[in-house]
């Protein structure tokens, strides 16, 4: 098995569609996925009965198999980049709820209460104290979240789409392995950086998590 | 100030927090509120600013009955300082004080400027300011925390054991503080703690509280002292709470007399005529000279450990002034007890 250089240097263009492509369909399911977590979440950290219901849900639509979820979605979105990233949020979601739900459940009751105590209102309250307060918890949930929707955005070759893993099939069909090898490839650098970035964002969100205790 | 009448707080388990309360919390004074735990003190105190509402009876702040208000924006006219700050762990020292200003809508630069001053007010350093809590320690955060509770200049101060978790030696520093920045501000403070101790030095009024919710007695220090309205009054003072009404008295009605010349003891001076030891040809006890201001409890134990049961009298200065005996400490300190004890006055 020996990597056909110069397959790539032809095919740049359509690396980097792909690419985009690839992470378009990530970045997306993350995205939506926190648009329903978070709600969800806060009414899961507020009402104790709803929360067992809830995180319940979001563990069941995730032993759902990849391809059975893309299958059931046809008729309602057909083979379009909608079903692909409406497959990805429902797997983002077990990830996403738990661990916001966590968060929430991390701050100290202490400080929650002081926040009553001055005056400020509840909404007020989750805005600028928990879900500030619960961001580290937060940002390990869309970390794992996007790391895995990169990772399973190539299934979705079956209906069409798919980004890089594109390649996987061409590779295959053709018993050609450049492809496969370079999909392979860009998948986990593309992976990485992501992950990378993420980790940058959360340093620049979270200045008081890494202050050095009491400087002299 | 601040009223209760007849108000009871049930708890939905069922438990009576705070039975038939009627009780005022003078203007410009500092009540305190003590009594172990599960006595109400705190229930009490989170009802004035709508933490906890009352489940009969009225409270009214500066003759404002607190129902009838919006309970966020009364929270706001109010400071409210607990116990190990509750500072915002996200927000910077400078941030966490700008908190109420920030709600009143003052803008941020206004209420980071309002928050420098205070910083400084609580004797703290600008540099402080742009440190998060967790960098500061126990004391200093409890001092920001009251500087928190101060930035919107509230008339009413509520402290929930702000003190109960520094060490004695820092926990005495912050009462001095308080009682410092207290005669600068003259804000009505409602102070919770259980420590008779720091009750006797803070308080201007003391209200003691039984489990189950009553109130026993509410009285000033030295008469609660002197004159405690029953056996649990008086236990939950303590076997020495007659040298407790002794630390509330101040030397400076007490006679002195010149310093002994000769003798076996001789009165160590330096060239300020500062007092510094106790000395014979063989010994020599250093000396803890006393002010006027220093309390007859002070002189008592100083009288005690004095080889010559004499104790040092000095000025601001330090500069020796005389000398007071042990017997006249004990005859000023007899009189002092039963002049409280048998002075009538109201609870």
């Amino acid at each position: 098995m020996s990597i056909d250089w110069s397959w790539i240097g032809d095919h740049t263009d359509d690396l980097t569609t792909l690419t985009l492509s690839h992470l378009q369909a990530a970045l997306s399911a993350v995205f939506f996925g926190l648009l329903i977590s978070l709600p969800l979440a806060v009414v899961a950290h507020r009402i104790r009965p709803l929360r067992g219901l809830l995180l319940g849900l979001s563990n069941v639509l995730f032993t759902i198999p990849s391809i059975a979820i893309f299958v059931l979605l046809l008729p309602v979105s057909g083979l379009t980049r909608t079903t692909t990233v409406i497959g990805l949020t429902i797997y983002t979601l077990v990830v996403l709820l738990r661990n916001t739900v966590e968060g929430l459940d991390s701050v100290p009751a202490k400080t929650k209460e002081a926040a009553k105590a001055m005056g400020t209102r509840p909404f007020r309250t989750l805005l600028t104290v928990e879900l500030p307060l619960a961001l580290p918890v937060i940002m390990a949930g869309v970390r794992i979240a996007t790391v895995m929707s990169i990772s399973l955005v190539s299934v979705a070759t079956y209906i069409g789409d798919g980004g890089l893993g594109q390649l996987f099939t061409d590779g295959f069909q053709r018993n050609y392995p450049t492809p496969v090898i370079v999909g392979v490839a860009l998948t986990l650098l593309l992976a990485l950086v992501a992950d990378a970035l993420l980790v940058a964002l959360q340093y620049v969100l979270t200045p008081w998590t890494h202050r050095k205790q009491r400087a002299a | 100030m601040i009223q209760f009448d007849a108000v009871h707080k049930r708890f939905p388990n069922g438990t009576t927090a705070v039975h038939d309360l009627s009780l005022e919390m003078p203007e410009g004074g500092v009540t305190v509120l003590v009594g172990s735990s599960g006595c109400g003190k705190t229930t009490t105190l989170r009802m004035v600013n709508r933490m906890v509402d009352p489940t009969s009876g009225t409270i009214r702040v500066g003759g404002r009955d607190v129902l009838e208000q919006d309970a966020a924006e009364l929270r706001r006219s109010i400071g409210y300082v607990i116990q190990q700050s509750g500072l915002f762990p996200h927000r910077t020292v400078l941030d966490n004080i700008a908190t109420v200003p920030l709600l009143l809508g003052w803008g941020r630069r206004k209420a980071r400027a309002r928050a420098g001053e205070l910083l400084e007010t609580v004797g703290l350093t600008a540099e402080a300011g742009k440190r998060y809590p967790h960098q500061l320690s126990g004391g200093q955060q409890q001092r920001v925390g009251v500087a928190r509770a101060l930035a919107a200049d509230p008339p009413v101060l509520l402290m929930d054991e702000p003190f109960g978790a520094v060490d004695p030696v820092v926990r005495t520093q912050l009462q001095d503080e308080l009682l410092r920045l207290q005669k600068e501000l003259s804000k009505t403070i409602v102070f919770v703690t259980h420590d008779v101790d720091e009750a006797v030095r803070l308080g201007d009024r003391i209200a003691i509280f039984r489990t189950g919710g009553h109130l026993v007695q509410c009285a000033a220090p030295a008469e609660l002292l002197a004159r405690p309205a029953d056996d649990f009054v008086a236990d939950f003072l303590g076997a020495e709470r007659g040298l407790k009404l002794l630390s509330l008295t101040t030397l400076a009605d007490v006679p002195q007399a010149p310093a002994p010349e000769g003798g076996t003891w001789e009165l160590v001076l330096d060239e300020a005529r500062r007092p510094q030891a106790w000395r014979t040809e063989d010994a020599e006890i250093p000396v803890r000279p006393l002010r006027d201001t220093d309390s007859l409890l002070a002189a008592l134990n100083e009288s005690i450990a004095s080889p010559t049961a004499l104790v040092a009298r000095v000025d601001a200065d330090g500069v020796l002034t005389g000398v007071t005996s042990r017997a006249e400490i004990h005859e000023h300190a007899g009189e002092t007890h039963s002049a409280h004890s048998t002075a009538g006055a109201a609870v």
